[in-house]
């Protein structure tokens, strides 16, 4: 019982791992970057949950604004901070983001201050059957992953959009010359990732009330660690990664001698499998012509 | 004979050998506030691991998001070695002893980043760099409080306050003299070949494995270096301070210094530190973070100015090297055969390559797009 | 035997299903100019990416003199001495021409410096860098880029980056050196003056030459053999007189 327990909250917890590292997945296939602000979308999403709450006391509107604030900041930074350098060194790339990040957690401790919120989402109660307990926060957040998951995965192989961003993600250059809008193309892929962004914050606040500005950091970089375990650029890979990151933490939690040592565990993962696979498990192999 | 020694090459010794007589003078006149000694150390070691990072991002082309973790195995494995040998030697040769073990064995962890460092480039390598750092330092913070101190922090000896930033000052000179040497040399060319271009270096038999691990051994030996004199400089270390946040902040200093410049890295590195000591005493609370919005600022609209492909024409127009170059007269044999143009330095973060598995898989080699292979 | 200094046996790759290449049997003697030609897509680069050790053959062996080398490292290879260039032009950008050409000397065995005698200084730092400037003057003379040493690699015309590659791979005294396409993109003033380059070189540097290229004079009029590819297989082998008029060759080029 205690098992399947710890399965259903690593199963939660993973799918808002899944949810963080879809973005950094699309971001990386399609604009081949690394998008490190992206963690840190999340902790705003976070904070208009916060703010929407205090004013309605209604989460679903809170959610509504995350995900169109989270939306229009993450075109925006796409705009401003990383489409005048496309075509550049995707160093330059990398440490603009990074720039991106710091400045996010900066304005929101100038704004915000340093002392942590509590947001109360509302509480679902427990649900109990046959000696099982789970949060149904729990089970709202698997759920509604698993929705949003499903239809990201439709979208993408269904819709004209989806297609040109898959057309997009293989070569941008051919794909321009069929006609697709790539730089149009790209800011949907932001859009698409900030708002599942946006729904990680709720998820991650319906599992612990307190809000800081460094809400997304650690979650952002085990996402996208997540991401790169299941091989950047492929989203199913970005899923099962996401999950296993989730699974692995909630065991490594409940065994006591191991449990201060999540985090490493989790690195010493990823590190072992880019070393064993450096594709990551769902990643293709490509490399340089000569 | 004399006319062969290139002085600008010796500029940075020449004005950091001069800096350190002047302060260390003042220092033993008792002229030096504890607060500008603090902030000599502080600088001393920025300097110190910006020029030691610099080697890695700027020279060799792989991108570390580690070093503070680095620092940290320095910092608290010198520190412990100090702890433990300071009643046994005396001040000074625990310090030396202390300094040199922190560094091996930070070099030692180099070494072991290094060979994964071998099969993955750009975004991966930056990613397990940094996925290093965080063990390292979860590792530390869950030690026994008699081991490493644990949350609590590990406490170190006491050092002269008046010396410790004059010995701090003379090891940058050091590790200005041990990074400056091996890049102008063969080896320097070795390793700035791989970072053109790698596959042009194996064909031209240059030995990639042996300088990747070379330069991670080198740079992160002094990073360990810079952990120790970290431990002696706040009596204590506290793995919270060696966050990723803090190996940003390194590369911050290497990127705004121009990246392949050590010079630059040296300058930026002092800027930064003596802005962020200033800024730190001055605003307080809440408002301390508005440095950090700065910072944000600065790096993001430099990267783009430096960057953005459309920004070219300006920048040409624009560049301050050419107008510095208006008042020497050109004479393009002026120019001599060792120096190296870093103005346009490439990394070898390239998206297509990211995804590339090292040249020699031993299992068959399958084309995404079967029959697209060249003649 | 011991005048031979490629031979490939059964030599083969391929990628998936799709043979690149199969079944290459070549002989190339010392001091020769040897041609590889054949339509786009034949596997010529496939052919020098395994002799230098980028791919590994899937099945066959090579021999450079007596040394079995099939399956060793890009690095491995160039040490026992066979050196290329890139048909994409592949120099060290942001380095002068004659640092180009330094890199190339660093594994020679009478400009060797460890790395701490660099990092201290010793007297062995000093004079190896000299001795290795002026090798690499004398390698820049041969090519005729003496007077472009301290300019970037890269902002030299297309030809003459060609030339400063072929330079780079010689600096590695290599036995066998393989050109891919060293006339690509030259005007037949250009192609003209490098073809008196490359037999210079062969001459002076005591080296064998095996050359990929379209340019059909340039081939006939360098190569003592060829070997003409198509699909992966060997169409014909021979003088350039024979196996160009060879009607396989003929058909694979016009289409039959």
């Amino acid at each position: 019982m205690k098992l399947i327990e710890t399965l259903i909250s690593g199963l939660s917890m993973g799918s808002t791992y899944a949810m963080i590292a879809l973005g950094y997945t699309m971001v990386y296939g399609i604009a081949k970057m690394l998008n490190f602000a992206h963690g840190d979308v999340i902790m705003v999403g976070g904070y208009m949950i916060f703010v929407t709450l205090s004013a309605t006391g209604n989460p679903l509107l809170g959610l509504l604004a995350a995900v169109l604030f989270c939306v229009v900041l993450g075109v925006t930074i796409e705009k401003v901070a990383y489409k005048p350098l496309r075509g550049a060194s995707p160093l330059a790339v990398l440490i603009t983001a990074i720039g991106v990040s710091k400045l996010l957690q900066s304005t929101a401790q100038v704004v915000f201050g340093t002392a942590q919120k509590m947001v109360n989402v509302g509480d679902l109660g427990y649900l109990s059957w046959n000696g099982l307990t789970v949060q149904i926060s729990t089970l709202v957040t698997l759920g509604c992953s698993m929705v949003l998951m499903v239809a990201l995965s439709l979208f993408v192989k269904y819709t004209r959009t989806g297609r040109a961003m898959i057309a997009v993600s293989e070569d941008r250059g051919a794909a321009q010359l069929m006609g697709i809008n790539v730089n149009k193309i790209i800011m949907i892929t932001f859009a698409i990732g900030s708002a599942l962004a946006a729904f990680a914050g709720l998820f991650m606040l319906m599992k612990s009330p307190s809000l800081t500005n460094t809400l997304g950091a650690m979650p952002g970089i085990k996402a996208f660690t997540a991401a790169v375990i299941g091989g950047i650029g492929s989203i199913p890979g970005a899923m099962l990664g996401g999950l296993l990151m989730g699974v692995v933490e909630a065991i490594s939690l409940t065994v006591p001698a191991i449990a201060p040592y999540t985090d490493a565990i989790e690195f010493i993962i990823l590190i072992v499998i880019l070393l064993v696979r450096p594709t990551g498990i769902l990643g293709k192999k490509r490399r340089e012509k000569v | 004979m004399l006319k062969n020694i290139k002085w600008k090459h010796y500029i940075s010794y020449a004005v950091l050998a001069i800096a350190t007589v002047v302060l260390a003078i003042l220092s033993f006149s008792g002229a030096l506030k504890s607060s500008s000694i603090y902030m000599l150390e502080k600088i001393a070691i920025s300097i110190m691991l910006a020029v030691s990072l610099s080697m890695v991002v700027g020279f060799l082309g792989e991108l570390s998001l580690g070093h503070a973790g680095f620092m940290c195995v320095g910092a608290y494995l010198g520190g412990k070695a100090s702890v433990l040998l300071e009643p046994l030697l005396g001040e000074y040769p625990a310090l030396i002893v202390s300094l040199l073990i922190g560094g091996a064995l930070a070099a030692l962890f180099g070494v072991i980043i290094g060979l994964p460092a071998l099969r993955l480039r750009g975004d991966y390598l930056a990613i397990v760099t940094l996925a290093f750092g965080e063990i390292v330092r979860s590792v530390f913070m869950n030690t026994s409080t008699e081991s490493f101190g644990g949350t609590l922090g590990l406490d170190t000896p006491r050092f002269d306050k008046k010396i410790l930033f004059v010995i701090a000052l003379v090891l940058v000179i050091g590790c200005l003299a041990v990074t400056q040497n091996l890049i102008r040399s063969k080896h320097g060319r070795a390793i700035t070949s791989i970072r053109d271009n790698e596959i042009a270096a194996r064909a031209t038999g240059i030995n990639v494995t042996k300088y990747k691990l070379v330069v991670f051994a080198i740079s992160s030996f002094f990073a360990g270096v810079a952990g120790v004199l970290y431990s002696y400089s706040n009596y204590s270390v506290q793995s919270a301070n060696f966050d990723y946040n803090y190996s940003i902040e390194i590369l911050v200093m290497v990127v705004l210094g121009g990246m392949g410049s050590i010079n630059g890295s040296i300058i930026a590195a002092t800027l930064i530190t003596f802005l962020d000591v200033q800024l730190q005493t001055h605003l307080t609370g809440d408002l301390a973070v508005l440095k950090d919005i700065f910072y944000a600022l600065i790096l993001i609209v430099l990267v783009i100015y430096n960057n953005a492909p459309a920004l070219k024409g300006f920048r040409e127009k624009y560049n301050i090297r050419k107008l510095f170059d208006r008042f020497k007269k050109h004479n393009p044999s002026s120019i001599k055969d060792d120096e190296a143009k870093w103005d346009r330095v490439p990394t070898k973060i390239q998206m297509d390559e990211v995804l590339s598995v090292d040249l020699q898989v031993s299992s068959p080699y399958t084309p995404d797009k079967s029959g697209k292979e060249d003649a | 035997m011991s005048d031979i200094v490629l031979k490939t046996e059964n030599l083969g790759i391929s990628f998936g299903g799709l043979k690149a290449v199969q079944n290459l049997d070549l002989q190339i003697k010392k001091g020769q100019l040897y041609g590889l030609v054949g339509p786009n897509g034949a596997g010529k680069t496939t052919v020098f990416n395994m002799i230098t050790g980028v791919y590994k053959p899937t099945t066959g062996k090579f021999w450079l003199g007596e040394e079995n080398l099939t399956g060793k490292s890009q690095e491995v290879i160039n040490h026992k001495g066979i050196a290329r260039t890139f048909q994409n032009i592949r120099l060290f950008n942001n380095m002068t021409v004659i640092r180009n050409v330094m890199v190339g000397l660093h594994n020679q065995p009478e400009f060797k410096c460890g790395v701490f005698t660099s990092i201290f200084r010793l007297p062995g730092h000093f004079k190896t860098e000299k001795a290795m400037r002026a090798r690499a003057k004398e390698i820049l003379e041969v090519v005729g880029l003496l007077e472009e040493r301290n300019n970037l690699s890269c902002n030299l015309p297309y030809g003459k980056q060609r030339k400063l590659e072929i330079a780079r791979a010689l600096a590695t005294n290599p036995k066998l050196l393989c050109l891919d396409e060293p006339a690509a993109g030259m005007n037949p003033h250009e192609t003209a003056d490098l073809m008196d380059i490359v037999r210079r070189i062969r001459d002076e540097f005591d080296v064998t030459i095996l050359l990929i290229e379209h340019d059909m004079k340039f081939v006939s009029g360098l190569c003592d053999e060829i070997t003409v590819l198509n699909f992966g297989t060997v169409l014909a082998q021979g003088t350039p007189e024979v196996a160009l008029n060879d009607p396989e060759v003929i058909k694979a080029y016009i289409g039959g």
